[in-house]
Formats: structure tokens, sequence, C-alpha cells
């Protein structure tokens, strides 16, 4: 009987709770903004696209099987991608991972000039000019960058630029993780 | 046939709708599309209140399948594949947002429940209640004539 | 110095506040008349230093005083002076400074009207309020100080956000404010009552004109705020359920249940337990809302820039204010009992009924705002709630609502007699049924069901509640005259009536045309014909802009001229939509500049909306009705009745003391 009048109290202190919860996920660095994308896990979107670099050429979904590999978003007019972009190129000197890059919604001219500039740590780069194929991927803020693996699945997503410690703490450990497996098959 | 249309439209000096959709259900469709497609760059609002690119882009991804002839469904199936739940402004109805759906509608058979309680354990004791109306009546004649006495 | 002062002012404030907390409260629960009334003065003094605070931090406003950070984070030297005053609350801290404000404004108001009051119950109230003054200027002085100095001082500030560079964000967040902080009154004379133990209907009727007063603030608040995204986000859109929108409607659903309840509680002694956890919930929800909109924890196009450590703050305040009022519930309200017997037709069913269902509609909005935050939270997924969510769930719980308002007030107390009842309402209910479905016939020239329906819903309330003053006229002649109270619920159920014309007409026959447009070019709406005439570029104070110029013909004639303009602010550099907007009674014209397609074709939102102005005109009448309420002769009379009898005694007292 007496139960019904600490319903109220009952109610809020959950709420509170869950309040706790969130500021705690947050201290701890969490992204309240970040959505987790539906794809991973699944096959990368098929596609058929020009490079960058050698329009005639033709970059098909198909390439990317066979071996682990990164798939960066990117473009000249991103201001948030200047300060992944030297990571990048340092790890494409340091380790042999290859990165894929899918150049978005850009000026050829601009792209190309962005590369020379900043040094071009791609082992090559789509040329996604209507940002079509950027919208297949899930991608809403450039860059982004995804993990995947030998059988063409995808395994792991970032929204933003990456940083140091997102490279030592979950893409170098999954990278090393999914070749080890691949090994093995 | 579509060049020579959009030249008499020229001609006339009438605007042309941005979304290129010629029929005006088509276009009633896709405004109402737009308002239940969250805008994902933005904080908080749907592609049809965006004039971030990516809404812009994604207003033409509708546009296109609308008249690719896709339905509504087809075309809502796309986005949740490439970006999740969280681009729908209609959470989907599952085991997690059952209570989202259905807690307030709960809310009121519940509560109506409670009023009909209070209401029958009111009813209940009316005998009692007839009593103490009869006693009180008596009180009061007693103290009436208490007055009169003094 | 100035900001020195406003910071100075604002710690002494806190201690003042303080005193104010700790003096009376002891006072009531010792018997100490000397402590009590220290409650008063307290309060008086808090404000004054408040105000010192605020009137400083708006001259550091004023003077462009950059080596104010705030002020550098959020002006600019060539911000008009009216944007450089209303700058003072554009942004969380000084926002924070101006809800101080309006709760010591209301504290000083208690002190003002509260002569009627019995000493021990003004002591606890005087006490909480100040605990709640206590709670957020510590927030300000420990994580929020819009004092601080900026060294070195910035050669000029980064200017206010352009979208609160406009006349209705001059006055929205303080009606809003008004209304949030309102519900403290409420809220600490339910506390009061609950520690004293006197839950009654004296407490209830002290309780309403208060309540009512806060409840027609935040109706203000929420129409002007409302209205404002209409017109400044260039979307044509009035209320787009996001989270922070939904912050302010929670309190006000709970405020308007608890107008509802109290009456039943004055009038009839009726639910009272239930009455006094409504008056802790309203002010709950606005103080929940404070911490959903400055936390950081939810996305939204209004939030604040906010960091969890405020949020810490926040919560950790919540937890003691909620959280003691409500253990206070538990504890003293199983203890109280009684009111009236009322049988299944009566006012007090109907009453109960209303807050059913608004606490249903509150629940709706409840977890509309919360669920995107605890599925998240415990990693059960990532999900928006929008409109579709609402469209399907709060309305269907409100219509009800809204029917039943219409036979409510018809009802007596205890017990009604239904069948004379609805022989009367028979009439009332053919003529809604004729002029609900006319309606949308003539000024649309056609109707669907669900529109029909719904206009009949709003006719229904229009007309019974024009019943309902008639009967009240009829039987009152010879007398004195209707109370403003009857007035007032009259006019506010037929706000209702207006709001739910206007909401159904609007959404349902509004016609929206997104255009490419180059000048010379025209597009038709409903017999409107809209030929851009020119863009040219204009000059602002602090912006430059591309200024379109529309010209709107009906059949030949000319309707109107509208400007929409799309503004480029120096500082911030984010492009804003100006829309231009022509209102009538029936409809509005809308038209917004979105964005420039090519050298000289731009891309224009039009739209033509029926009886948009009703949606706003319907809350406002709502909060018309709140002030004809608020100001009843019965609450000033009974105030001065129980003064008058209390100066009779004392004077008795006093005589009895010269004769012994």
């Amino acid at each position: 009987m007496r139960v019904r009048y600490l319903l109220p109290i009952a109610v809020f202190l959950l709420m509170v709770a869950v309040f706790g919860l969130v500021l705690y996920q947050v201290s701890q660095g969490r992204n309240i903004k970040e959505v987790p994308s539906p794809l991973i896990g699944k096959a990368v979107p098929q596609f058929e696209l020009p490079l960058l670099l050698a329009p005639q050429r033709i970059f098909s979904s198909e390439q990317l099987k066979g071996r682990v590999s990164l798939v960066n978003v990117w473009a000249s007019w991103c201001v948030s991608c200047r300060y992944e972009h030297d990571l990048l190129v340092r790890m494409s000197r340091d380790t042999d991972i290859p990165i894929i890059g899918i150049n978005y919604k850009d000026e050829r001219v601009d792209a190309l000039k962005w590369l020379r500039d900043m040094g071009d740590p791609y082992e090559a780069s789509i040329f996604d000019y209507d940002g079509h194929l950027a919208i297949d991927w899930g991608v809403y803020g450039t860059p982004e960058t995804f993990v995947v693996d030998q059988r063409g699945v995808i395994r792991y997503k970032h929204t933003g630029p990456i940083t140091m410690e997102k490279l030592r703490d979950e893409i170098m450990p999954l990278v090393n993780k999914l070749r080890k497996a691949g090994d093995t098959v | 046939m579509k060049l020579s249309a959009v030249f008499l439209l020229l001609l006339l000096g009438i605007a042309q709708a941005v979304a290129e959709l010629s029929d005006p259900r088509d276009e009633r469709r896709f405004n109402e599309l737009a308002k239940t497609l969250r805008c994902m760059v933005c904080q908080n609002q749907s592609i049809a209140d965006s004039d971030a690119e990516l809404a812009r882009d994604f207003r033409e991804q509708v546009q296109k399948k609308i008249n690719e002839g896709q339905s509504d469904t087809e075309i809502i199936s796309y986005m949740v594949e490439r970006y999740g739940d969280y681009i729908l402004y209609r959470p989907p109805f599952n085991m997690v947002t059952a209570i989202l759906w259905l807690g307030p509608f709960i809310l009121v058979i519940v509560g109506f429940l409670m009023i009909l309680r209070i209401v029958r354990r009111q009813e209940q004791p009316q005998a009692d209640t007839e009593q103490q109306a009869r006693l009180r009546q008596l009180l009061e004649k007693s103290a009436d004539s208490g007055n009169e006495s003094g | 110095m100035v900001p020195e002062i406003g910071h100075f002012a604002l710690v002494i404030a806190l201690f003042v506040a303080l005193v104010q907390t700790i003096m009376p409260m002891l006072g009531a629960y010792r018997g100490i008349p000397e402590l009590m009334a220290m409650g008063k003065p307290a309060a008086r003094v808090q404000f004054l230093f408040i105000a010192v605070a605020f009137f400083m931090l708006t001259l550091a406003f004023i003077e462009n005083d950059f080596s104010v950070a705030y002020v550098a984070q959020n002006s600019n030297s060539a911000l008009p002076i009216e944007y450089r005053i209303s700058a003072v609350w554009g942004a969380h801290e000084g926002s924070l400074l101006l809800w101080v404000f309006m709760l010591a404004s209301w504290g000083l108001a208690i002190t003002i009207f509260s002569k009627s009051l019995p000493e021990h119950f003004l002591a606890r109230v005087m006490s909480v309020m100040g605990f709640t003054g206590v709670g957020f200027i510590l927030f300000i002085l420990m994580t929020s100080n819009p004092f601080d100095r900026l060294i070195p001082a910035a050669a000029d500030g980064r200017d206010l956000n352009p979208l609160l560079q406009d006349p209705g964000l001059i006055i929205h967040p303080p009606m809003l404010y008004m209304g949030y902080v309102g519900f403290s009154v409420a809220f600490s004379f339910a506390v009061a009552a609950l520690l004293g133990g006197h839950l009654d209907a004296t407490w209830a009727r002290w309780s309403r004109p208060w309540t009512t007063v806060a409840w027609l603030f935040l109706t203000i608040g929420i129409v002007l705020g409302s209205w404002w995204a209409y017109y400044e986000l260039g979307w044509g859109g009035w209320w787009f359920w996001d989270p922070v929108e939904n912050a302010s409607l929670m309190p006000w659903l709970a405020g308007t249940a608890l107008i509802h309840s109290l009456a039943a509680t004055e009038k009839r002694g009726a639910f009272k337990s239930w009455t006094v956890l409504l008056a802790i919930l309203a002010f709950s929800l606005s103080l929940l809302g404070t911490f959903l909109v400055r936390s950081g924890v939810l996305v939204s196009v209004h939030a604040f820039a906010s960091d969890p450590e405020r949020g810490v703050f926040i919560l950790g305040f919540l937890v003691v204010v909620i959280g003691v009022s409500l253990g206070l519930y538990a504890w003293r309200a199983p203890s109280v009992h009684g009111g009236g017997r009322f049988e299944w037709f009566s006012r007090e069913m109907l009453l109960l009924a209303n807050n059913v269902l608004l606490m249903a509609a509150l629940a709706a909005v409840l977890m509309g705002t919360m669920a995107p935050i605890v599925l998240d939270a415990l990693n059960l997924g990532k999900i928006s709630v929008g409109p579709p969510y609402f469209d399907v769930v709060f309305v269907p719980v409100m219509l009800p609502l809204v029917i039943l308002m219409g036979i409510g007030p018809l009802v007596s107390w205890q017990a009604g007699d239904a069948r004379p009842l609805f022989k009367k309402l028979r009439i009332v209910l053919a003529v809604s049924l004729v002029t609900g479905i006319a309606l949308p016939l003539i000024a649309m020239g056609k109707a669907t069901l669900m529109v029909a329906a719904s206009t009949t819903i709003a006719m229904w309330v229009i007309l019974s509640s024009a019943q309902y003053l008639r009967d009240r006229i009829k039987r009152n002649v010879g007398n004195k005259g209707l109370s403003a109270g009857v007035y007032g619920m009259v006019i506010a159920h037929a706000g209702v009536g207006v709001f739910v014309i206007g909401v159904t007409l609007s959404s349902v026959f509004s016609v929206e045309r997104d255009v490419h447009m180059r000048v010379g070019d025209t597009v038709q709406i409903n017999n409107f014909v809209f030929r851009l005439d020119e863009v040219k570029p204009v000059r602002g104070p602090n912006y430059h802009s591309d200024m379109a110029r529309v010209n709107i013909t009906r059949d030949g004639e000319q309707v109107a001229v509208l400007t929409p303009e799309k503004r480029t602010y120096f500082i911030q550099t984010m492009p804003m939509t100006e829309a231009s907007i022509d209102t009538t009674l029936l409809r509005d014209l809308y038209v917004a500049l979105a964005e420039q397609r090519d050298a000289d074709g731009w891309a224009l939102r039009v739209y033509h909306r029926p009886f948009q102005a009703w949606i706003w005109s319907g809350p406002l009448l709502m909060a018309l009705g709140g002030i004809l309420a608020a100001s009843d002769r019965r609450y000033r009379v009974s105030a001065r009745h129980i003064l008058q009898a209390r100066r009779k005694t004392a004077s008795a007292s006093v005589s009895d003391g010269a004769q012994a």
C-alpha cells in the first residue's frame, strides 16, 4: 500500500542512474554524436568507379578482397581531413597496410593538388565525384575510415579524423587480428 | 520532350520545382518522406529542413528513387541499410522500443483502472457514511437544541 | 571594475540565500518567530544583489567590455544595442544568471503577496526558495561564471549567434524562464505544506494563482519560441519535437494538470496527495529541462555548448532537490486522507480523467526525449524519435482530452446529473458537427474525414465553453456578475479549440513549393502568384545580405510584397535564412530564400499556410485566460479577509493585554 508512494522517487532515481551513466561515458571520451554503422559485418557495397590519378582505369569493389585494407574517405575541402593526413602518410610509409582512398565530392584538380602538396598515402584513390558511392558506404561526416577484411567485409568504422590513440588501440590490433585469422583459414 | 518542356517553362517565366518531380503527388510524397529522414550531420533536423550538403544529397537520392518508381518502404529501407535506424524519425517497433510505443497508452489504461478503484472504494462504505450522516444530523439537532436552551 | 562588482554581488547573494535557507527553517522547526521572520528580508536582499549582478553583466555588454570572456564570446562592437542587451542571456552562463534573477524575482513577489500566509508556512516557503537559489548561484560561481576575465582582453567580440539576433529572441527566454522558475513557487508551497503537515484546501488556494501565473508565462514563452522557429529557422515548421522544445513542453503539461488538480483540491479537498505530487513534478521537470539542455547528454539544435562537469553538478543538485522532496512525499503523503466523496459522473471524475490523459501525454514526451539517450547509454542501438512518433502517440492521447474539455466545466462537483446535461449538449454537438464540417469546406473548399473530425472537436470545445458561459450568466441574474475565473477558464478552453483548428487546417492544407527562380519567374499556389522581382545586396549593421523582392498577386491584384533575405554575418559566417511572411487571419504567405543556384537563379521555398496565425492565437488566448483566472477577486478577497481577521485578533489580544 505504502509502496505506491515510493514509486515517484523510484522512477526518478532510475532516471538519475541513466543520466549518471551517460555523463560517465561522456567523461570517458564517448562521443554521443557518433552513429554506429549498420554496414559493419556486411560485405562492401558493389561499385565500379574511375581512379582519381588515372581516370581511364576503373576500380571495382572486387579489388578490395584478398587482403586486409583501410578505406579512407577524404576530400580537399574537408578541414578535419587535414588533421589526420600526416598520420595516414606516416602509416603508409611505416606499415604495410594498404590504404584505399575514396575522394568524396571533390574537383579533380583540387584533389590532385592536395595530394601533391601534402603527400599521397593512398595505394589508390577512388574518384566519387557525385558522392553516391559515399552514400552506399553510409558516409555522413568526412573523414571516415573503414577496415575491410580479406573477404571484403567491413569490420570497423571510425567517423572523424583518426588519432594516434585510435590507430594504436583499435585499428592496428584489429588489422593484426584479421590478418592472423586470415592466415589460419 | 523533357528539354522542350523546360524550354517552354523558361519561356513562360514559370519557376521550376527544385525537386524535379513531374507529378504533384510525387512532390507531396517527397516532402513527407524528407521530413521523416534525419540529416545525419545536423544537430537535429530532417533532410527537408537542412541546408547541409549531405541533406541535399539525400534529397537528391530520394527524388531519384521516387522517379525510379520505388515505394516509400523501399526508399526508407535503402536509407536504413546504409545509415541505421538513427536516420529514421519514426523509431522501429521492436522489443526494445515497445515500451516507447505502448507506454503512454498503457499509462492511460492503468490510470483509468486506478480511477475505477478509487470510485469503487468510495462506493463500498456507502452504508457507513449514511450512518455517519444520520449521526451528524442527530448531533446537529442536539447542538441546535443545546443552543436554544443556552 | 564592473564585472568584479557583479561577481562580488553574486557571492553576497549566495550567502544571503544561505541565510534565507537556514534561518527560517530553523525558526519554523524550533518555533522561534525572530528566525522565521528573517525569510522575507533575506529574500529581498538576495533579489537586490542578484539584480546588481545582472545589471553589471548587462552593463559590460552595453559598454562592449571585451575583457569579460562571456562578453567577448557573445557580443561585438557592431552588434545593435538591443541585441547587446539580449546577448546577456544569449548563451549558457548569462542565461543561467537570468534564471537566478527570475528565481529571486519570484522570491521577492512572494514577500509582497504573502500577507495572508501563516508565519510557519511562509518561513518554510522562503527557505525552500532560498535553497533553490543557493543551488543555482553555486552552479554559476563554480562552473559557469559570466564575469570571468579574459586576459589579455579581446580586441573585439566573436558576436552573438546570428540565430539569436532577432526580436523574438529578446523576450522569448525571459518569458520561458519566468514560467520554468515560476513553478518553484508551487513547489516551495508543496514542500512547505508537506513539512508542516497542512496539506489542505487552504494550501491549494494559496498555490493556485502562483501556479496559474507561472503557467501563463510558460505558455507565452513556448509560443514565442515556436513562432521564432517558424520564421527564423526558415523551414516553415513551428514545432519540431526537438528535445529542447520537449523540455519546455513537459513542465507545461505537468503545470496544466496541476492547475486542474488544484481546482479540485481547493473546491472539494479532493486528491490532495496527488496534487502535491504534481506540484513537485512540474518544477522537477523544469529542472530536468535545465539538465537536458546544459549537460551535453543530448543532440539538439538549441542545446547550449556544454561539458560533463556542469552536467554532474546539475545532476547532483537534481538529486538533492527532487530526491528530498519526493522522499518527503513518500514519507508524508500516506497520512494525507480524505476529500469529499464523488460519483461516477462528477467534475472530480472528469478532472481525474484530465490528469490521466495529461500524464500519458507527458509520458509520451518524456519517453520520446529519453529513449534515444537511454538506448544509447545501454548500447541498445541508436535511434531518433521525431514528429512521426509524436503524431501517432501524443496526438491520440490529447484528442480525448479536448473532447472531455467540452463537458468538464458543465458537470457539477460531487454528483453530476448526466441526463439533462446531455439533452442540453445535444444541440451544441449538432451545431459543432455542422460548423466543424462546414469550416474546412468553406475555408479550404474541401475536407477529409480526419479534418472534419478534428475541426468538429475544436468547435465542440469552443461552443460548449460558450454554452457554459451562457448558463453561468443566466444563473447569475441579479448577482454581482461572474468571477474573472469563469471567464478565464472559458477563454482558455476556447483557445484550445482555436489552436486545434489552426493546427489541423495548417498541417493538412499547407502547400509547400521548393522552386528554382530567376528574376521575373513566377510560381503559383492556390490562386496566389509569387513573382521574383529582384535580388539585391543589402548591408546591415553587422552582416551583408541578399534581399529578394517577391511580389504576390491574386487574380491580378497585388496582395503583398515580401522581402526574404539570405544573411551572412561578418563574424560568424554561417548563412542565415530570414523568411518573410504576410499574415492575415486566414492564411500566411511565406517565402524563404534558400540558396543561389547560379548567376541569376535562386532556390526559394514558398508556402501557403492556411490558419497559421490560429496556432499562436490559441495559446495566447490560453495565456489570457490564465491572466483573468489569476486576477480573480477571490484570491485577493480571501487574502484581505484573513488579514483583517488576524489584525482583529491581534488588536484584541493587545487590548486584552492593556486591560490586564
